[in-house]
């Protein structure tokens, strides 16, 4: 059967909303049916997306499910959706993750400043837009998913979060709003120039050619458009200090949403629109991003190492792996590009292991600080045993799914941009000390009062988690089929930029 | 006679009116005075138009006319309400918008 | 190369066993204990039989191969899951599985009284099968997997009593240490690839001839980093003491017998890399001089005999690296002195399991004494494998150590002096601590309080206890007989030039005699001659002060690389907090204090609102005058 003529890219869009739509006929005092019915929408979206990867093609490069409709024919705006093999692995991970955190995070909305069916239809919609901002072949429609998708996550943080939530809602908000201006800008910029040449269009394929004649100035400011609002997104060191908050702030769910599937807009877009777009400049600033990614590598190491309190750990940890996906991106090499698409699928789950885990901890002490834990592998062993396999996931231990990507970003590196490799190896030995020192305080040692009648994972929380742990350790020992979809495409990025891969110098020693 | 007087005598009178609405403080004479300076701009258009011999000025002198009489009917209705509340129709008195 | 489906049984019999006790849970509580016995047993069976299969063939088609799947491939970055199984893998899988089997057997009564012994196995399981995979990996990518998955089963093992705080730390700085190393070893993979084009072995081999001096120096340095961490050598050695936290079977099986001794198989295995890159090689005999002194020195001063053995097991190790970093004329002799010691250090740490046993978990040898009456078969077996260790003739340690010395000293010009100077000297104070363990816990007066009731062990301890005991007196023997394990290792490497002997072969050996009777009768003056404090004198020289404290290691790693890191990660959460978020904050304050000053400007006088109206306008029209004049 021939699912490519279905449409299977805004059924998957259409059936999220349908969902809110069913959503509103739920009485607002019937909250478990409100759940049920989120619960079997996201599975259902679910179920989509493992359909659409079964029957992608990953034989053909180029974009697939395509579909192209008139939107505002006015300024040559369309609705125009296809994905190549980066789009359709993060397209997987989004509706995979949504199902598993509507599950782990069963009770989550109840304690919130509107009601549950608030909560729930923030997050169905927030699915249609995670998938519309991957699937997006048209820069302006791209940028209309990039903007709202905001508002839900602005609603999930600030209504349903814990602690300072307004605050951190707030700040989310303008920091992503001030990039999202500069790339309005910079898109506008496109627009104009595109004009100007005679192709009045957004169409992301047309406008890859724009480049030859842009002059390297003009190619400049609009890279940094597009660059600055990705790297708030992709929270790349100096730019990142909305992230601790948020994720502090928000409910775990939200957060594996915020980090595991939010945060890789930035990446995405760093390979879909500034790589594409601006080759040139590209080339031009690869220097100075590698730079920032290498400090955004140890500094969120570091701070890792110092935080206090788990969400804002796990929230370093992330930006530390953005650093090593966003070297993976501008090393230019098929491993670096295919280990950083791959290190987007493998951080979402393991990230998301860790925040739930760590949601599920806080929810039993009712506190998010580290040192109120203690003891807890023989208090409750199941939940330390997740957190423990999350932890090294996140850490790259060899057989988990981090470990391939990690490494295939390093190794990516170290053929083109061989110090910086070298640098930001040394971020392994640090994300040891990160994990292990909460796993320390949290899991070993005597068992510290207030812990001692802690219950371990319900049945609900284990199927939540048993598939994400089952993820990552899968994907540590056979992420072919997932480097067979990346592959093809990665290739195609790396060539469209000029470069081919280093071939082995056997002359000159390096170190 | 030159038509140049007719601009002269307009400017006067926007300067007065200008110079009333900045210095007085009573609201009804204010608004009388950015009639006056209205009207000092009716004449001008008036006059432009005979000097360029369109109609346009004199259309839009009629516009102006109209837009006027609206904003005499708001304006006159803002005072008396000002007025009724506060029993003074100093418009130093209604300087809210500071607080 | 003849591939062989049946490798994968090796890893995945342990492996199975690892995950039915880890996924069963409690549920397994009952036969846990059995089941990975036998996961491992059947594992070393499988071993015997490939070993008699390879046995059947020529020496050229021994090794065999077994392709599993194609693990990660992304452009020219090609590597595949895939075992490999030659004359020196098949060595290390029956000393594995071998040595592994006696110590689950050991374990089952050892850890009996433990409610967490389920767990213990599966974490025994999980290293076996971890240490299999990481000998029989066909790349060094396949080998790193086995290499991490080692440090990980370590770590859980070491930390096994994690509920005790200094337990749980001593775990955690185990796995930072040895991920320095691992991080060495992700430089040598990324330089090989990077310049090499190729990860496995047979690729970085067939390119080593051909490639620069400066590409295999820059290689093996990085192993060396690796093989540093994981073996714990100078300056990487500091975690070995403190992993003694561990349940003693878990310190004879993987810190002392095994994976301790993976980086000497790293070195071995990557022949080819040393053998271009004389520089590297250079560095590898200088860590292992340097380690085995080290480890000596330590262990004259410990009274914890589980750190005392620690300390012999580093300087031993010293040993098989110094012998491995001497090129083709060494490897055999240092995996040689690897075999022998896996069997008499795990035979004595099993002792000293077994002292323990019956004297409630005491560890201080200083409260030990005149054992032997007790516990007349662990002092038979630990007594041989003392011999071994010291290097009397013909117990093990003899043929093997005396091999190395040799190959040191005729190494040629100074270098060979003075490595052979070292190792005569390193045999000395071998002696000398080892019989001061022995006269301390075994022949020495009782130091032990009346409450104590020291008792002979059970049969399922001392029985691993006798085998490697007897392991400890023929396998140096059976081994350098005909030079048999030198034969079977030679079509790994590289022929090697016949080397110039500065010595011959029995007056060395009557050196290292001379170094060990010097040696243990320093120690019988002092100790057995002697009385001995109960408590440890602090009335001591300055020397033994610092060999307490492991020669300052912990201080110095403390100074250099803690308290700055420690000092850094605190001032980059201030510089976060204030400088970067504080830029942030800053925008923000900046723009609500520009407001506040600019609101003045807003008096809600209608009429001051009119001028500056007219004064714009005006301003407008003068301009527009100006401009267009």
């Amino acid at each position: 059967m021939n699912f490519t003529d279905l449409n299977l890219l805004t059924l998957s869009m259409l059936l999220p909303l349908l969902g809110t739509a069913a959503l509103a006929f739920v009485p607002k005092t019937n909250v478990l049916l409100t759940k049920q019915v989120a619960l079997a929408t996201t599975v259902l979206v679910a179920v989509v997306g493992i359909v659409m990867t079964i029957s992608f093609d990953f034989n053909v490069t180029g974009f697939q499910f395509v579909e192209s409709r008139e939107w505002i024919p006015a300024f040559g705006i369309k609705y125009a959706l296809g994905i190549d093999g980066i789009a359709l692995i993060l397209i997987l991970m989004s509706v995979l993750l949504t199902p598993i955190v509507v599950i782990a995070g069963w009770n989550e909305s109840e304690g919130g400043r509107w009601s549950p069916k608030v909560f729930y239809s923030l997050i169905l919609v927030l699915e249609t837009m995670m998938i519309g901002v991957f699937a997006s072949t048209d820069v302006f429609l791209f940028y209309v998913f990039f903007e709202a998708m905001l508002i839900p996550v602005y609603f999930l943080i600030g209504g349903f979060g814990s602690g300072e939530r307004s605050a951190a809602a707030v700040k989310f908000l303008l920091y992503s709003l001030f990039g999202g201006l500069l790339m309005l800008a910079s898109i506008v910029g496109i627009f104009v120039m595109a004009t100007r040449y005679g192709n009045r269009t957004f169409d992301i394929t047309t406008l890859s050619g724009l480049h030859t004649v842009l002059s390297p100035m003009m190619e400049n400011i609009l890279f940094l458009g597009f660059f600055i609002a990705f790297a708030i997104k992709a929270p790349l060191w100096p730019l990142h200090t909305w992230l601790p908050d948020a994720a502090k702030s928000a409910t775990p769910g939200t957060s594996v949403l915020l980090l595991g599937v939010l945060d890789k807009v930035g990446t995405f877009g760093m390979i879909r629109y500034c790589l594409t777009l601006f080759p040139e400049a590209s080339k031009t600033f690869t220097p100075m991003i590698i730079t920032l990614a290498v400090i955004s590598i140890l500094y969120g190491a570091f701070l890792a190492i110092g935080a206090k309190d788990i969400k804002r750990l796990i929230a370093y940890t992330s930006i530390s792996h953005f650093g090593f996906i966003t070297m993976g991106i501008f090393a230019m090499t098929s491993q670096g590009m295919s280990g950083a698409t791959l290190y987007m699928f493998n951080h979402g789950f393991s990230t998301a292991a860790l925040f739930l885990v760590a949601g599920f901890m806080i929810l039993r002490r009712k506190s998010s600080t580290i040192a109120d834990f203690g003891g807890l592998q023989r208090v409750t062993p199941v939940m330390a045993w997740t957190f423990f396999i999350a932890g090294m996931s996140s850490l790259a231990l060899p057989g988990l799914s981090s470990f391939v990507s990690e490494f295939l970003v390093l190794v990516g590196t170290f053929t083109r941009y061989p110090v910086a490799a070298v640098i930001a190896t040394f971020g392994i030995v640090l994300a040891a000390l990160y994990i292990l020192i909460p796993v320390q305080r949290a899991l070993h040692g005597p068992t510290t009062p207030g812990n001692e009648n802690l219950t371990d994972l319900n049945l609900r929380e284990k199927i939540a988690i048993a598939p994400v742990i089952a993820v990552i350790v899968v994907l540590g020992f056979y992420p072919s089929p997932l480097l067979k979809i990346i592959n093809p495409a990665s290739a195609t990025v790396v060539s469209q930029q000029g470069f081919s891969d280093p071939a082995p110098t056997m002359s000159e020693g390096k170190k | 006679m030159s038509l140049d007087n007719y601009l002269y005598l307009s400017a006067i009178l926007f300067t007065i009116g200008a110079v009333g609405v900045v210095v007085r403080r009573n609201a009804i004479v204010v608004f009388m005075c950015v009639e006056l300076m209205l009207n000092a701009a009716n004449l001008t258009l008036v006059t432009f138009s005979r000097i360029n011999g369109s109609l346009d000025g004199q259309v839009i002198a009629f516009f102006t006319m109209v837009v006027a009489a609206c904003e005499v009917v708001v304006g006159l209705a803002i005072i008396v309400t000002i007025y009724r509340s506060r029993r003074s129709a100093s418009i130093d008195d209604a300087s809210l918008l500071k607080r | 190369m003849v591939t062989n489906s049946g490798l994968i049984y090796l890893i995945a019999l342990p492996l199975f066993g690892a995950l039915s006790l880890l996924l069963l849970g409690r549920r397994a509580d009952k036969w846990g204990h059995l089941l990975a016995t036998a996961m491992s047993a059947s594992a070393f069976g499988v071993g015997l039989f490939q070993l008699s299969e390879m046995l059947n063939r020529e020496a050229e088609s021994r090794p065999v191969t077994q392709k599993l799947f194609s693990w990660i491939s992304v452009g020219t970055f090609n590597v595949d899951a895939s075992l490999l199984l030659d004359q020196l893998s098949i060595c290390f899988v029956l000393l594995i599985t071998g040595v592994g089997t006696l110590i689950h057997i050991y374990s089952i009564s050892y850890m009996s009284h433990d409610p967490d012994r389920r767990r213990f196995f599966a974490y025994l399981n999980l290293f076996i099968a971890a240490m299999l995979l990481l000998v029989l990996g066909d790349s060094y990518l396949n080998l790193y997997v086995g290499w991490e998955g080692v440090g990980l089963a370590s770590y859980l093992l070491i930390g096994f009593w994690n509920q005790k705080a200094a337990y749980a730390t001593a775990s955690k700085k185990a796995f930072v240490m040895n991920r320095i190393g691992d991080m060495g070893l992700s430089f040598a993979i990324m330089i090989a690839f990077a310049s090499l084009g190729t990860v496995s072995f047979s690729g970085v081999k067939e390119h080593a001839h051909h490639a620069s001096e400066a590409t295999m120096t820059a290689i093996g340095i990085m192993l060396l980093v690796a093989a540093v961490g994981k073996s714990a050598q100078f300056p990487l050695q500091a975690w070995l003491g403190d992993a003694m936290a561990g349940p003693t079977p878990v310190s004879a099986l993987i810190h002392a017998a095994t994976m301790v001794t993976a980086g000497v198989y790293l070195i071995v295995r990557s022949n080819f890399v040393f053998d271009a890159a004389p520089t590297a090689q250079l560095l590898v005999v200088i860590v292992g001089a340097i380690t085995l002194m080290f480890g000596a020195l330590v262990g004259t001063a410990k009274d914890d005999i589980k750190k005392a053995l620690a300390a012999s097991t580093m300087s031993q190790i010293g040993y098989m690296i110094l012998g491995a970093g001497l090129g083709p004329a060494g490897y055999a002799f240092a995996i040689m002195h690897l075999l022998t010691h896996g069997f008499f250090k795990a035979g004595m740490f099993l002792g000293a399991g077994s002292v323990m046993h019956g004297m409630n978990d005491e560890v201080n040898m200083r409260r030990y004494g005149g054992l032997r009456k007790f516990m007349p078969i662990t002092f038979i077996t630990f007594g041989l494998g003392y011999l071994a260790i010291i290097g009397v003739p013909p117990f093990a340690g003899f043929y093997s150590k005396d091999m190395i010395i040799e190959t040191a000293l005729n190494a040629g010009g100074a270098k060979g002096i003075i490595l052979g100077s070292v190792a005569l000297l390193g045999a000395a104070i071998t002696a000398f601590y080892m019989t001061r363990v022995m006269i301390l816990t075994f022949t020495s007066s009782k130091r032990w309080d009346d409450n104590q009731h020291p008792h002979e062990s059970p049969i399922l301890m001392w029985l691993p206890m006798a085998i490697l005991a007897i392991g400890s007196v023929t396998s140096g023997f059976l081994l350098s007989r005909g030079e048999t394990l030198k034969h079977w290792l030679e079509p790994l490497f590289e022929e090697h030039g016949e080397h110039t002997e500065l010595l011959p072969p029995i007056v060395v050996s009557g050196l290292a005699l001379l170094m060990v009777a010097i040696g243990v009768a320093i120690a019988v003056i002092k100790y057995q001659l002697s009385e001995v404090d109960a408590v440890a004198p602090e009335d001591v020289t300055v020397f033994t002060r610092i060999a307490r404290r492991d020669l300052l290691q912990d201080d110095i790693n403390e100074a250099l690389f803690m308290r700055p890191g420690q000092a850094l990660t605190s001032a980059l959460v201030k510089v976060d907090q204030s400088v970067v978020d504080g830029a942030v904050h800053g925008m923000g304050k900046m723009a609500l204090s520009s407001g506040s000053v600019l609101r003045k400007s807003q008096t809600g006088f209608v009429r001051s609102y009119a001028v500056l109206i007219l004064i714009g306008a005006a301003a407008l029209i003068a301009a527009i005058w100006v401009v267009t004049k």
